[in-house]
């Protein structure tokens, strides 16, 4: 797939309501995805924070798997204790290949006794599908991508725009999910660090629903620059950059989405080469990094020590509009990832440190109920 | 009275008395987005016609400013090491990034007028 060719790349079904609102669009992940609007990265990334930020994610991918051995399905794919997810909650885990690599990460939501829902990253969804429907073939469980419309609705005022739109999902808390009408999926969850929603309807009915939430005075398109920087500030990865195939959970730092018991027992694709990554310990750990001063250091730059020793290398780096500084995220050998520890990278030929910084860098705002 | 020509890069340079101001235009300023961070080259560098001279942040990217013509740096605009944003607000004025004095006047005749700019950008 060419992303820097937009005749290759797939197009929203709501692309239509984007190019109303005068969005400009880039390739991300096989998508034409709005990147920014007219209000601008800054003010599209604290409106989110503020009001409420609605986001086009219907380039993720819902896959719905449900029968009898749903559960047992979904305990092979995913480092997950499916049986023991309460039903409306969500978790969030991963697809992990034979070497523990992160193939990609998932929510997983529980809405009845045999239905689970999944949603997948874009550029991961296919394959993933055709993961989880390989893996189900040995169990009587059916696999579903379903063709859906998804939004996010992510800030202080989103649940009250949802239940302006005739949408009332008050009730739910933080990671739960439920499907408020039929072939709809709704969950208390976004990758913002906010309290919001994700909610996935059918595309017929899209249209409507999406103008509705636009006519809300609090409500504004957020595009994906924001979402990026948003998710930054809340210290969450994304796949690809933060996580990939050849990071395990262990260096990045995620062993609290694999339940204890599991990392012992579990059969789950993956758990050899797991419990070996446990029992060796992380070389490297993912961490939060603050670069000193203003000038933000990016995706892909090389992190040393102070004798210039290589030591590890950023994975996501940008400016966070919230708290008003450069942030990053990245990997450095394990014995440097205490908070506070400094190490530098070059940029430009400017020697930059970076201090190790707890995560998030802006406090989460969820609704735990 | 000093004259404004434009660059295919999206800059402006005005020029007075041998020595021109230097900015991207408000299109380019608007394409970046958002700007964080102007790296500002030093005073007294000698750059040629092409030489990535300035590099703009904005919160997504880096992108480099490219010398219009050949000179030497006189003086840049230290208000964006605190106010980057002047770019984005006031591209064509307080937002200007370097001044320079030309070494051959003569390429200047390369460059774009306003209604040439604009025509280039649609």
């Amino acid at each position: 797939m060419d992303a820097t060719n937009p005749g290759t790349l797939n197009t929203l079904p709501l692309f239509e309501l984007h190019q109303a609102a005068k969005a400009r669009f880039g390739g991300f992940a096989g998508w034409n995805m709005p990147l920014t609007y007219p209000l601008g990265v800054m003010k599209e990334h604290l409106h989110a924070r503020e009001k409420a930020g609605l986001f086009d994610i219907s380039h993720m991918k819902l896959i719905l798997v449900t029968g009898p051995q749903a559960a047992a399905a979904l305990a092979r794919a995913c480092p997950l204790a499916p049986e023991a997810i309460a039903i409306s909650a969500s978790k969030y885990t991963f697809l992990l290949n034979e070497n523990a690599g992160i193939d990609d990460d998932l929510i997983v939501t529980r809405l009845g006794e045999t239905r689970y829902m999944v949603v997948a990253n874009a550029g991961n969804a296919d394959q993933d599908a055709e993961k989880l429907t390989a893996v189900a073939a040995d169990f009587d469980a059916k696999v579903e991508p379903l063709d859906r419309v998804l939004v996010a609705l992510q800030g202080p005022k989103a649940e009250a725009a949802l239940a302006a739109a005739g949408l009332d999902l008050s009730s739910l808390t933080f990671m739960h999910g439920t499907e408020p009408r039929e072939n709809w999926f709704a969950s208390r969850s976004g990758y913002t660090g906010e309290d919001g929603f994700e909610v996935a309807m059918p595309v017929a009915e899209a249209k409507d629903f999406v103008e509705k939430l636009l006519a809300h005075e609090d409500v504004e398109w957020i595009g994906l620059a924001a979402r990026d920087s948003l998710r930054l500030e809340a210290g969450l990865c994304l796949h690809g950059n933060d996580i990939t195939p050849s990071t395990n959970p262990v260096e990045a730092n995620l062993m609290w989405a694999i339940p204890k018991s599991l990392r012992e027992t579990g059969t789950f694709i993956g758990a050899d080469a797991l419990r070996a990554a446990i029992a060796g310990g992380p070389k490297r750990l993912r961490v939060g990094l603050k670069p000193e001063g203003r000038q933000p250091v990016r995706n892909g730059t090389v992190l040393t020590d102070a004798d210039s020793k290589i030591v590890g290398e950023v994975t996501s780096g940008g400016f966070g509009p919230s708290v008003n500084h450069p942030i990053a995220m990245g990997y450095v050998e394990a014995d440097l990832a205490q908070i506070g520890t400094t190490v530098y990278a070059d940029v430009r030929g400017n020697k930059i440190p970076l201090a190790v910084h707890p995560l998030p860098f802006s406090q989460h705002r969820y609704r735990k109920g | 009275m000093a004259t404004t020509y434009y660059t295919e890069d999206h800059e402006w340079l005005r020029v007075e008395g041998g020595i021109a101001t230097v900015g991207i235009t408000d299109y380019a300023q608007e394409q970046l987005g958002d700007l964080v961070f102007v790296e500002l080259p030093e005073v007294g560098r000698t750059i040629s016609k092409g030489d990535a001279t300035v590099v703009v942040e904005s919160v997504k990217a880096a992108s480099d400013v490219y010398a219009p013509v050949d000179g030497e740096i006189v003086e840049v605009n230290q208000a964006l090491s605190s106010e980057p944003a002047l770019v984005n607000s006031a591209p064509a004025g307080d937002g200007w990034l370097w001044k320079m004095k030309l070494a051959d006047e003569s390429q200047l005749e390369g460059l774009l007028d306003e209604a040439g700019y604009n025509a280039l950008i649609g």
